[in-house]
């Protein structure tokens, strides 16, 4: 396996894992309070549809856009996506927004859901908890898709990326059956950070090989980006932290592990 | 106004929010990356070093202007 195979199979597998977690709080949240029948088979279809879409727009991807293209694209979106997940995690980590709160998010959820007329919840399968459980799983799935795409497409790995995310759905699946409603314990901004500095490594990387620069030591040079990002990462939340220093004390202390 | 045109606003607007939303800087600054690559390439040392230092700067402006908003 290829430097940049492994470095894909840890980037496609840490992004699916941080919106799988977002995703199950949401099912989690629907299933106690409108029933797990319907909040599994919200999910279960939503997960089906994600699939569907990596299979039918994928494979003519690969097939049909000449590869030089591809990576100028591929890597441009991943730039995008990969700088603003870093620049969220810098922010969360020096206190300048809160970090994301799984367990408050589950509880506005289930008090949003649960029948205010009897303050029960309901058991029976019903089209809210479906429904609440396919949007939730199916927009936070829509980041991975585009991920497995890209990264995906861009290196003719589409089965390695696929793999990876349906890697991250099985262990985040038996962490929520396990763990249930301690998703908070989940070092969610930490794994955000990471998976950040590997999609703007990425994204430089096949921008740059799309536009015909040669990078020195060919894949390698991924691990080089890395380490770049991960040195610029932990001296811009210094930086954040003793420049500016932040208006709101962050909800748990996250540093770069 | 039709199904078929509701698909593309709403598609669109999907591109827009993901690609733009609130970090305009980023989507601009992505650009000024991709296009210094296509520039600098033929100079193999210029490109190696630059393409990523302005991936680095995009990323502290950006970061600088979300603490501003705040």
């Amino acid at each position: 396996m290829t430097t940049s195979a492994v470095v894909l199979f840890l980037a496609v597998f840490g992004a699916s894992a941080v919106e799988m977690v977002e995703a199950l709080t949401i099912v989690v949240a629907s299933g106690t309070a409108r029933g797990w029948r319907s909040a599994l088979e919200g999910a279960g279809v939503a997960v089906a549809v994600l699939a569907a879409i990596v299979g039918a727009v994928g494979v003519p991807l690969i097939h049909l856009v000449p590869l030089s293209a591809l990576r100028v694209a591929v890597g441009s979106i991943l730039l995008v996506l990969g700088l603003n997940w870093l620049r969220k995690a810098i922010l969360r980590s020096s206190g300048h927004i809160a970090i994301h709160d799984e367990d408050l998010i589950y509880q506005k959820t289930v008090a949003s859901l649960t029948d205010p007329d009897t303050g029960r919840q309901r058991v029976a399968r019903d089209s809210v908890g479906f429904a609440v459980a396919f949007k939730g799983v199916f927009l936070e799935g829509t980041e991975v898709v585009l991920i497995v795409l890209s990264l995906g497409s861009s290196d003719h790995k589409m089965l390695l990326a696929s793999l990876a995310a349906g890697a991250a759905l099985l262990i985040v699946t038996i962490i929520g059956v396990v763990v249930s409603r301690q998703l908070s314990e989940v070092p969610e901004n930490a794994m955000k950070m990471t998976v950040g500095i590997m999609l703007s490594s990425f994204g430089i990387f096949w921008a740059g090989e799309g536009a015909k620069i040669r990078w020195p030591w060919s894949d390698a040079f991924i691990l080089v980006l890395i380490a770049l990002f991960g040195c610029v990462t932990f001296l811009a939340i210094e930086l954040m932290r003793r420049r500016f220093p932040a208006p709101i004390a962050p909800l748990v202390p996250e540093t770069v592990q | 106004m039709s199904v078929l045109a509701k698909w593309v606003r709403a598609f669109g607007a999907f591109w827009w929010d993901f690609l733009v939303g609130d970090t305009p800087e980023l989507f601009v600054g992505m650009i000024v990356v991709v296009g210094s690559a296509f520039l600098v390439h033929s100079d193999r040392a210029l490109a190696v070093a630059l393409v990523p230092a302005l991936a680095v700067l995009v990323l502290v402006a950006s970061t600088i202007r979300g603490r501003r908003r705040v």
